[in-house]
């Protein structure tokens, strides 16, 4: 899962970090700082194991208030 | 039965201010009871329930959000629903939003600055039993330590929270960010309550100030009222 602060949301980290990127020379207009989980599940096929981790992210793994999530599947 | 009200006190694995809170109320009339964050019941007798400062499981994920999974806070969400006063005292405060028994959420400060000091908030709304020793208008100097502590909700919700009342703390200058210098906020029913800053830090003269004791005083009292409620 990759969860973002949502647009609009103030991300003051990004904002650290966008500012040492410039002091480095690079020309960066913005950073948004978020965090990947990796989630090793058991499931019957892909629809579930998605249905599975929305509801991960739901309850617990991102705020609604401020952040978003993006679900990649991977099987193994 | 003790005739001191009970106040539970929960501790979770990285919180740092459950000894303080149990002093401070102590010392304003009130029996604390340490909880342990596995426990599943709040003590019997429990008139009223204080989540304190610190830093529940190492802030893993966002502050407050492990915790407000914890078996103790099941209990808690109980006692909340049962109109048991509840006070969230910073990480308690972050954790009562997790547990979406309050409003918004509380991110980094602004600045990224870990804020360490007095602040200076005025009491945005007297009308509910957490501050009923105090008066609209009234500023209290309290102490506030913490990295994340600028509240926020959507416009929305923010205009529809200040109309109804459940801003009830304000910081009289910008602190952390926090969206219209918010330092504590109610929920709807009026006995859940989530501050930023630490009436447990200030309840002796001697140390600054005792205004914080005036929000706990009220707390032990409001705890008495409910034990007599429900008994």
């Amino acid at each position: 899962m990759l969860v973002r602060p949502k647009q609009g949301i103030l991300d003051p980290q990004g904002e650290a970090v966008q500012g040492s990127l410039r002091k480095l020379g690079f020309d960066v207009s913005r950073v948004r700082v978020g965090r990947v989980l990796d989630v090793e599940l058991a499931a019957n096929g892909a629809e579930e194991a998605r249905e599975q981790v929305e509801r991960m992210c739901a309850d617990l793994l991102a705020n609604p208030l401020i952040e978003s999530f993006e679900i990649l599947l991977e099987e193994e | 039965m003790s005739e001191r009200p009970v106040v539970a006190i929960v501790a979770f694995p990285g919180s740092n201010d459950d000894r303080d809170a149990a002093w401070a109320l102590g010392a304003v009339g009130a029996e604390p009871v340490l909880v342990w964050h596995e426990d599943d019941e709040l003590p019997d007798e429990t008139g009223a329930v204080v989540l304190p400062g610190g830093f529940s499981y190492g802030d893993y994920l966002r502050c407050g959000a492990i915790a407000s999974l914890a078996p103790a806070m099941d209990a808690v969400g109980r006692f909340a629903a049962a109109g048991g006063p509840v006070l969230g005292i910073c990480n308690g405060f972050q954790i009562l939003c997790e547990a979406r028994l309050l409003p918004g959420v509380l991110r980094p400060n602004r600045e990224l600055e870990f804020v360490c000091r007095d602040a200076t908030v005025r009491v945005e709304s007297a009308d509910t039993l957490f501050m009923r020793r105090c008066e609209e208008g009234q500023e209290l100097v309290i102490p506030v330590k913490h990295g994340e502590g600028a509240w926020y909700a959507d416009d929305g919700q923010f205009v529809q929270l200040a109309a109804r009342g459940q801003i009830v703390l304000r910081y009289t200058e910008d602190v952390n960010g926090s969206l219209g210098n918010v330092a504590a906020v109610v929920n709807e029913a009026g006995n859940v309550m989530g501050l930023m800053p630490h009436p447990e830090h200030a309840v002796d003269p001697l140390l600054g100030s005792a205004d914080g004791g005036l929000l706990l005083a009220a707390l032990v009292d409001a705890a008495a009222e409910h034990r007599l409620a429900v008994a």
